[in-house]
């Protein structure tokens, strides 16, 4: 049996699983660990121009391996390195179609959870105006989020896409990400207190956020499926949940209680005028069955 | 009257539409550009509201003053609800402000009619334009459209919009010219065919190779319809619905349940259908529109109401308990399509996996498949619904939910619903 401790990236996992193909050491004399003490940045070795003697694997494992190196569960390494020596070496080439293999099974709802992760960071990151570059004009944005896995790579391309033309930072306890719009980059993790609470605008969010609620579809459970509670400590709407929740049938009654309005007749207008003229020459065309 | 006033007034006239979608768009982004935005791919849902609907864009009306007298809408001529205005710009900013905090995916814009509809469509547009030309926003854009506005204004509309909208509000003439005497089915369906054909040329000329390139144009459209306001059928609504997805392709038909509001009109019901409802109608579209069937197989003139304590896939396969059950090792795709528990994913999951291993129960059970649905449905390596031992009448208990009332129970959160209840979004079924 072998200890393979390594910084938790996909790279790093990578090429020590290359070595021990190359050596044939079958997944079950392997244990794999996560390097202690994390920062939580690290430096990610390109292995690319490494290529062994290793077999060719599918694209679509390294893109399965890739968001899974990213999750927090510890048995990631193992998994994947017996998946892979299954696919290289137990003649199993087409593993991956076996999406009721136990193997395959772990991986894609690791995947899943990584890919939701992904999702609901690009959902729920909130960003605070904090001021202005007076050199370029550029408005400049913080953000703070807690991912439940280290996603922050994976999730930043779409922020840079989405958001080119302002200034922004998303910071996180893991690791934070930079745009100056013309360049990606990463810096370690920081702690909360480095991220405002406020943006001018988030009355004018509560605002439409209760507005847009209808009280008369009150649907908990399907809200909270969603949008789990870890999520609203940093959504600036979510205060105003319980007291929606709560007001609702109130307000339902209310509805159901009022005095029903009379029709008012049309007003003066050459428009409804001309509507009706229209509506009267196809009152003739009477409904398709 | 300030901002904030304005937007409360002006958010709420318009959360009676259910339309939420922000995908579907052609793929866009900011790179390159001063503005923010982009588009393509799955939408996002920003946030969920206590309803249980998803926030993914600034719904709001332009204004909620109205001549059309709809007696469902709170926005009608005759209600007492407090008007407001927006200006071009005051959408413009809120859109970008909220857009720029991560708030949104876009705007969704409507607005009552007032004076004409060529003068309320172009207010409509000239807020889409301002967006896309002077604040080069690349976010989405859903602007919804009037079918009496002249064919030109719904190209313009077309042009600064990823999708437009018409309401056909409810499925058949005789409920319009009660409940919406200003509108008229023909004429939403021929503003429709235009919308279509619009959508299809730009297409077309977008893969001609050397071409110049078209100006843009929206690149789908969606209707909605009102459930339980007039008396219409669960198989007339259907009925209606698949005529849209096939006449005009649609993208979604959405189905709102009439729900109460704060200036009731003398010519409604006042109790709104069961919730659920809308939810079998939903499920109904999916299988129309994902798993082959046919509006009759689900809906007829003999049984023109979907079954409430049942989804419609189950409560079929047990009015055609003849054809069960199906080998998951072997039967096509189309006959797995119509177990009752096995989902459009699950279904190609099962095919992949059978090309190389047997199926035994273990095996569905790892893909999470609902196993108390499925038995009685399929025969796998080591199962054979004979061992259950079920004829039609405990088939049928098996399935329904413990005796209670099919009311709105508001306060306290809603009941556990059939096993399905949040899979309709997500197509499964």
């Amino acid at each position: 049996m072998r200890t393979v401790i390594i910084q938790p990236v996909f790279e790093e996992w990578r090429e020590r699983a290359r070595e021990l193909l190359a050596l044939h050491v079958p997944p079950g004399e392997v244990l794999w660990s996560d390097e202690p003490g994390e920062s939580g940045l690290f430096a990610s070795t390109d292995g690319s121009d490494r290529r062994g003697s290793v077999p060719k694997v599918p694209t679509a494992f390294l893109d399965i391996a890739r968001s899974v190196a990213v999750h927090r569960d510890p048995r990631r390494w193992g998994v994947l390195y017996r998946v892979l020596w299954r696919i290289t070496h137990g003649s199993e080439r087409h593993l991956l179609a076996v999406a009721t293999d136990a193997d395959m099974r772990q991986l894609t709802l690791w995947n899943k959870a990584v890919g939701r992760d992904i999702h609901k960071m690009h959902a729920f990151v909130r960003f605070r105006l904090v001021g202005k570059d007076e050199s370029t004009g550029r408005e400049q944005f913080v953000a703070w989020f807690e991912p439940e896995h280290r996603i922050v790579r994976l999730a930043a391309g779409f922020f840079e896409k989405r958001f080119a033309g302002m200034d922004w930072s998303i910071l996180t306890p893991d690791e934070c990400a930079h745009w100056n719009g013309s360049e990606l980059q990463f810096t370690p993790g920081v702690a909360r207190q480095a991220a405002p609470d406020e943006d001018a605008l988030d009355d004018l969010w509560r605002t439409y956020y209760r507005s847009i609620f209808n009280p008369a579809r009150l649907k908990v459970r399907a809200m909270q499926t969603e949008m789990p509670k870890k999520y609203w400590k940093n959504l600036p709407e979510a205060e105003l949940i319980a007291g929606l929740i709560a007001g609702s049938e109130e307000r339902v009654e209310r509805m159901l209680n009022t005095e029903e309005r009379p029709a008012r007749p049309a007003p003066k207008n050459a428009y409804l005028d001309s509507l009706r003229e229209m509506n009267e020459r196809e009152s003739s065309a009477a409904d398709e069955p | 009257m300030d901002l904030l006033q304005k937007l409360e007034i002006l958010a709420d006239a318009a959360k009676y539409d259910a339309s939420c979608a922000s995908s579907g768009a052609a793929r866009k982004d900011s790179r390159g550009s001063r503005g923010v935005g982009s588009t393509g791919g799955a939408g996002i849902c920003h946030s969920y509201a206590p309803d249980g609907r998803c926030i993914s864009l600034l719904k709001v009306l332009m204004t909620n003053a109205c001549l059309y007298d709809c007696h469902y809408c709170i926005n009608r001529r005759s209600s007492n609800v407090q008007r407001a205005r927006f200006t071009p710009d005051e959408v413009v900013r809120l859109t970008l402000d909220f857009y720029k905090r991560n708030y949104i995916e876009g705007l969704f814009l409507s607005s009552g009619i007032i004076r004409s509809a060529d003068e309320t469509m172009e207010m409509v547009i000239e807020v889409g334009r301002r967006l896309r030309e002077e604040h080069h926003f690349r976010g989405y854009i859903h602007l919804k459209t009037i079918p009496e506005a002249s064919p030109e204004l719904i190209e313009r509309a077309g042009r600064y919009a990823d999708r437009i909208s018409i309401n056909i509000e409810l499925p058949t003439q005789q409920g319009l010219t009660k409940l919406a005497p200003e509108k008229n089915l023909a004429r939403t369906q021929k503003a429709m065919g235009h919308i279509r054909g619009k959508i299809e040329e730009r297409h077309a000329e977008r893969r001609k190779p050397d071409a110049p390139k078209p100006p843009p144009f929206a690149t789908g459209q969606s209707t909605q319809m009102l459930v339980g306001a007039d008396d219409s059928t669960d198989a007339v609504i259907l009925r209606r619905a698949d005529s849209l997805y096939s006449d005009y392709r649609l993208r979604r038909v959405y189905y709102s349940g009439f729900s109460p509001i704060p200036e009731p009109s003398s010519l409604l019901p006042i109790k709104p259908p069961p919730l659920v409802r809308e939810h079998r109608l939903y499920q109904a579209d999916w299988l129309l529109r994902f798993y082959g069937f046919a509006v009759d197989e689900i809906a007829s003139d003999t049984a023109p109401n979907l079954d409430l304590q049942l989804d419609p896939k189950l409560a079929w396969a047990l009015r055609h308990r003849a054809i069960f059950p199906a080998d998951v090792n072997r039967a096509p795709r189309e006959m797995l399509l119509r177990v009752p528990g096995l989902g459009v994913r699950n279904v190609d999951r099962i095919l992949g996996a059978r090309r190389h291993t047997r199926l035994r129960l273990a095996d569905l059970l790892r893909l999470r498949i609902p196993m108390k649905k499925v038995l009685p449905f399929i025969i796998a390596g080591d199962h054979s619904p004979t061992r259950l031992g079920l004829d039609d009448e405990s088939l049928r208990a098996r399935f329904l939910p413990p005796p209670k009332q099919e009311e709105l129970d508001f306060g306290a959160p809603p009941p556990p619903m059939p096993v399905d209840i949040n899979s309709v979004r997500s197509g499964e079924l």
